[in-house]
C-alpha cells in the first residue's frame, strides 16, 4: 500500500509543475495587455505605460517572470491582483468557500439521487421506468446550464415565488463573514431566519449545477451495475440462494461502484468549471466568475494563482480517488 | 412588492439604533459587478465610482444630480484670476467626516483635506503618493492634471488655491470628476502613525451621503446614511448594492421585488419592462458618441471628398435600427446633444448614393478602391455590436464601389494598433468624463491628440485646433460656446469621422422609487432618492 501511495504522489509533483508552466505561459502568450485593457479608449502615454509595466514586473523577460512567480509560489505568495492590488491568495480564499458550499450541495444532490436511480434502472432494465429515467437524464446532460438556470429562475422564483432569484442571502439580513460558508455564518449570526434564507438561496443553483453530474452518475451507475449483474459470480450468488438485497447491494454494487467513484472524482473538475456559469447567473460570489473576469482583464497574477489553486485541489481530489480506488479494489494496489 | 415591504418592515425591527416608531428605509440596487476598490483616485471604471465616489465621497464642485451642470459642493464658491491661471476655492464650513471603527474625526473638513487629497496625486514625493503600490492615479494623469496643475496651496483653513501652468477652462469640470474626491487628512496622519497607511485607501474616510458598513466581494455592499451629512441626511437609511452580473437575472430580481433598480438592461427586455405595471422604464440620452475615424494620413483618406463620399454612402438610420434596437440616435456632431455648445444648426451629410459616387469620381476613384474597416471586439454603450456595424457599413460602401475588409483584434491590441495608426478606418467611440465639450473635441480631434494617438483620424486642422486652444483660455461659457459651435462647423466640413450614434441610457426602477434621476455620465446616484 505504501509503494502504491508513493507512486501516486510521485505522479502528482510533475503534474503540479506542468500546471504552473502551462497556466503561466498560456496567459502570457494570448494577446492582450492588462494595462491597455484597463485604460481603454483613453489610453496612456508611452512613458507612463513603460513605468506601469516596470512597477508590475512585466518588463522583464518571460522566463525571469516565471522564476519570480514560482519562487513566490513556494513561499506561499501568489502575487497581487493587478486590478484590486489585494493578494491573490486572499481573494481566492474570500471567494472559495462560496464555490465549495455550492459544489458540495450539488454533489450531494447528484450522488444521493444519481446512485439510487442508477441501481433502480439497472435492476428494472428495459422497463418503462428505466426508459423514462434515462431519457430525462440524457435531457439533463445535454441541456446548457445557463438556459436551465434561467428557466428555473423564471418558473420557481419569478412566477411561483417559491425561491429567491439569486445571491446567497436576502438583503434584509446582516450576516458577518466568519468562515465564508453562508450556512455556518448565518447560524453563528444572531439573525433569526438567516439560516433558512441561506438554504433557500442554495436550492436553485444546486439543482442547476447538479444536473449534468446527476445525469452522468445515474447513467454510469446503471451501466456499471448491468455489467456486474452479468458476471458469473453474481449468478453463483443467486444460485447460492442469497437474498436479492444481498446480491444487489453487497455483491453487485460494491464492484459496480469503482468506475462510479472515478467519475465522481472527475466531476469535481466539472463542478468547478460548471460553477463559472452557475455562479454568474445566480450572482454566486465564488471563484468561477472571478476567474473569468480575471482572464478578460488579463489579470495575470489572479489567473495564474487561481488556476493553480483550483488545479491543486483537483489533483488532490483525484489522488484521494485513486487511493480510495485502491482501498475498494485491492487488485489495483497490488498491480 | 409584498417582499419589499417585508424587507423594509423587518429591517426596521432589526435596526436597534433606529428611533422608536420610525421605519428604516432600505434601498436595494442590483449592481452589475464588484468595485475594484473604494478609493476613487486609483480607478476609472463606472462600477467602482458608483460604489465609492458617488456614494461615500464629495468633491469641491459636483455635477448636479441628473445633469452635467457644475454646482458647489465642498467649495461654496470659487474665483478665477484674470489670467485664468489661478483658481481659488472658498470651502464650506461645518462639514463632518464619517466616523468608522478605526477613526473618530476630531475636526471638520478643511483646506488640509483638499491639499492632502489632490496633493498626493500631484506630488510624486508626497508620503502617500505610492501607498497603494502599483496603482497609478489613472484618471488624474489621463486628464493631464499633473501638467495642468502647477501648485496647490492652503491660503487659510477654508481657502485653497490651485495655480495652473497654462490656461485650462475645463479645469473646473475636471474638479467635479470622481478622481478629485476628498478624503480625510487627519485619518491619513493617524493611519501613518499607526503604521497602516494603506488603510487610507482600503477603508477610506470621507464626507459623502453614505458610509460603507459591509463589503463582501461579488456579493453585497452595504451603506448607511451619514447622519451628519452637510446637505441633510439621505432619505433612505440603508443602501444595499446586491451584486448581480447577469442582466436577465437583474431583471428577474427587479420583477420579483428583490431590488428597486438595476443598471444596463438587456435591450431585448426593454418592451417587457415598459409593459410591467410595477416598473417604470426611464430613458435619457447618453453622454457618448460612436464613430468611424478615417486615417487622414493615409491615401485616399487624406482627401476630404473621399471621406465625405463614404459618409454619404452610409445609411446611419439603418445602423441605429439594427444595432441599437432603437436605444440610440443618429449622431451628426462629434459631441452629444446633452453637452452645452452642441451645434444643432448643422446639417448631417445626406444618405445619397449617387452624390457619393460623383464625389468619389471627382476625387479620382470612379470605380472605388479597396480599404479596411476595423471593428472592436467588445461591447460598448456607444457601439453594442461593432462587427455587425462594420458589416452594414461594408455593404453600404460596396454600393459605391468601395470594397472593405473587416479587421478585428483583441481589445488591448486593437487600442494599441489603432493608436499607432495602423488602420485605414476604425470604429471606436467615447464616453464623456466631465460634460465639457473640450473633453470630446480636444481629446479626440485636437492636433496634440493626433500625436499621442487618441485622435484616431490623426487629423490636425489648424483652423479647428486654434478654435479649441482659444476656448481653453477663457472661462466665459458664452464665449466658449461660440468657439465650439464654429469648431463643429469646421469638423462637419472636413469630415475626419463618420459620426454614427449616441446611445440612449435605459434604467428600469420599481414604482415605489421616488425621484430617481438618470445620471448623464452613466453613473448611479442615490442621494435624494426616496421610497414610497
Amino acid at each position: 500500500m505504501l509503494i502504491f501511495l508513493l507512486k501516486r504522489v510521485g505522479v502528482v509533483i510533475p503534474t503540479f509543475f506542468g500546471v504552473t508552466i502551462l497556466t503561466f505561459f498560456l496567459i502570457h502568450i494570448i494577446p492582450g495587455d492588462p494595462i491597455l485593457i484597463r485604460t481603454g479608449e483613453r489610453g496612456l502615454s508611452d512613458e507612463r505605460y513603460a513605468e506601469m509595466r516596470a512597477e508590475m514586473g512585466l518588463d522583464k523577460p518571460l522566463w525571469k517572470q516565471y522564476v519570480t512567480y514560482i519562487t513566490g509560489v513556494f513561499s506561499g505568495d501568489l502575487g497581487k491582483s493587478i486590478t484590486t492590488q489585494v493578494p491573490v491568495i486572499d481573494e481566492f480564499f474570500t471567494l472559495f468557500p462560496a464555490t465549495i458550499e455550492l459544489s458540495v450541495c450539488a454533489s450531494i444532490l447528484a450522488v444521493s439521487i444519481g446512485i439510487p436511480l442508477g441501481i433502480l434502472t439497472a435492476v428494472r432494465r428495459g422497463s418503462f421506468f428505466d426508459y423514462s429515467v434515462m431519457t430525462v437524464s440524457l435531457t439533463g446532460y445535454s441541456m446548457p446550464i445557463f438556459w436551465a438556470a434561467i428557466m428555473l429562475i423564471l418558473v420557481f422564483s419569478v412566477n411561483l415565488g417559491w425561491t429567491p432569484v439569486a445571491g446567497r442571502m436576502s438583503a434584509m439580513y446582516w450576516v458577518e463573514r466568519v468562515t465564508g460558508f453562508m450556512i455556518i455564518d448565518s447560524f453563528l449570526s444572531e439573525e433569526k431566519g438567516a439560516v433558512l434564507s441561506a438554504l433557500r438561496h442554495l436550492i436553485l443553483p444546486s439543482i442547476a449545477l447538479a444536473t449534468i453530474p446527476l445525469a452522468i452518475v445515474s447513467r454510469m451507475t446503471r451501466s456499471a451495475m448491468l455489467e456486474v449483474l452479468n458476471e458469473e459470480y453474481i449468478r453463483t450468488a443467486k444460485a447460492k440462494g442469497l437474498s436479492p438485497f444481498k446480491v444487489i447491494f453487497v455483491h453487485t454494487l460494491r464492484n459496480a461502484l469503482i468506475p462510479v467513484i472515478t467519475v465522481i472524482g472527475l466531476q469535481v473538475g466539472t463542478l468547478l468549471s460548471g460553477a463559472i456559469l452557475t455562479e454568474t447567473i445566480f450572482a454566486w460570489p465564488g471563484i468561477g466568475k472571478w476567474m473569468v473576469d480575471s482572464i478578460s482583464r488579463r489579470d495575470y497574477f489572479a489567473v495564474q494563482g487561481g488556476i493553480l489553486m483550483v488545479a491543486t485541489i483537483v489533483i488532490m481530489v483525484n489522488l484521494l480517488v485513486d487511493i480510495l480506488y485502491g482501498v475498494i479494489n485491492p487488485r489495483i494496489r497490488h498491480r | 412588492m409584498k417582499r419589499l415591504f417585508s424587507i423594509v418592515l423587518l429591517a426596521a425591527f432589526t435596526m436597534i439604533s433606529g428611533a422608536a416608531g420610525v421605519f428604516a428605509k432600505t434601498y436595494v440596487f442590483c449592481s452589475e459587478g464588484s468595485p475594484e476598490g473604494f478609493s476613487p483616485a486609483f480607478y476609472t471604471a463606472g462600477t467602482t465610482f458608483d460604489a465609492s465616489s458617488r456614494t461615500m465621497f464629495n468633491r469641491l464642485v459636483e455635477f448636479e444630480r441628473g445633469s452635467t451642470k457644475i454646482v458647489p459642493a465642498l467649495a461654496e464658491s470659487w474665483d478665477v484670476s484674470s489670467d485664468s491661471l489661478s483658481y481659488t476655492f472658498h470651502l464650506r464650513k461645518g462639514v463632518k467626516f464619517h466616523t468608522t471603527k478605526n477613526f473618530t474625526p476630531s475636526r471638520d473638513f478643511n483646506a488640509d483635506d483638499v491639499v492632502f487629497s489632490m496633493g498626493r496625486q500631484h506630488d510624486k514625493n508626497h508620503p502617500f503618493h505610492k501607498v497603494a503600490g502599483g496603482l497609478a492615479y489613472e484618471y488624474f494623469n489621463g486628464m493631464d492634471m499633473g501638467t495642468i496643475i502647477k501648485s496647490i496651496s492652503k491660503v487659510d483653513d477654508y481657502t485653497v488655491r490651485f495655480t495652473l501652468s497654462k490656461p485650462e477652462a475645463p479645469f473646473i469640470a475636471n474638479m467635479a470628476m470622481d478622481f478629485a474626491s476628498i478624503s480625510s487628512a487627519e485619518y491619513a496622519d493617524k493611519m501613518k502613525a499607526a503604521g497602516t497607511p494603506e488603510k487610507v485607501d482600503l477603508e477610506p474616510v470621507a464626507t459623502g451621503p453614505f458610509q460603507l458598513v459591509q463589503y463582501q466581494k461579488d456579493a453585497v455592499i452595504r451603506y448607511k446614511a451619514h447622519p451628519d451629512y452637510w446637505a441633510g441626511k439621505a432619505k433612505i437609511d440603508t443602501l444595499v448594492f446586491s451584486i448581480t452580473p447577469d442582466s436577465s437575472v437583474r431583471f428577474a430580481k427587479l420583477k420579483a421585488g428583490e431590488c428597486h433598480s438595476m443598471p444596463y438592461p438587456n435591450p431585448a427586455d426593454l418592451d417587457l419592462m415598459r409593459n410591467d405595471p410595477n416598473i417604470t422604464l426611464m430613458s435619457k440620452e447618453g453622454l457618448n458618441v460612436g464613430y468611424l475615424a478615417y486615417n487622414t494620413t493615409k491615401k485616399p483618406f487624406d482627401d476630404r471628398r473621399v471621406r465625405k463620399a463614404l459618409n454619404m454612402a452610409m445609411d446611419k438610420q439603418a445602423i441605429i435600427n439594427s444595432i441599437f434596437q432603437n436605444a440610440g440616435k443618429v449622431a451628426k456632431n462629434p459631441i452629444p446633444p446633452t453637452i452645452w455648445s452642441y451645434n444643432d444648426a448643422i446639417q448631417d451629410d445626406e444618405h445619397d448614393i449617387d452624390a457619393a459616387k460623383k464625389l468619389l469620381a471627382d476625387a479620382g476613384f470612379p470605380n472605388g478602391f479597396e480599404t479596411d474597416i476595423w471593428a472592436m471586439p467588445v461591447q460598448r454603450p456607444y457601439n453594442p455590436n461593432a462587427k455587425r456595424m462594420a458589416e452594414i457599413i461594408q455593404a453600404d460602401w460596396a454600393k459605391v464601389g468601395v470594397k472593405a475588409k473587416i479587421v478585428s483584434f483583441e481589445w488591448g491590441e486593437y487600442l494599441k494598433r489603432s493608436r499607432k495608426g495602423d488602420h485605414q478606418t476604425v470604429l471606436l467611440g467615447w464616453t464623456g468624463d466631465n460634460g465639457d465639450p473640450d473633453n470630446f473635441l480636444y481629446v479626440l480631434l485636437g492636433c496634440a491628440a493626433a500625436d499621442n494617438g487618441t485622435n484616431r483620424a490623426r487629423w490636425c486642422n489648424k483652423e479647428f485646433d486654434d478654435l479649441l486652444l482659444k476656448a481653453k483660455e477663457t472661462s466665459d461659457v458664452a464665449a466658449r460656446t461660440k468657439l465650439y459651435e464654429q469648431a463643429q462647423v469646421v469638423f462637419k466640413r472636413e469630415a475626419p469621422w463618420a459620426t454614427i450614434a449616441h446611445s440612449v441610457v435605459n434604467e428600469p426602477v420599481r414604482k415605489e422609487v421616488v425621484d430617481y434621476r438618470i445620471d448623464p455620465f452613466g453613473g448611479h446616484v442615490f442621494y435624494g432618492v426616496d421610497l414610497k
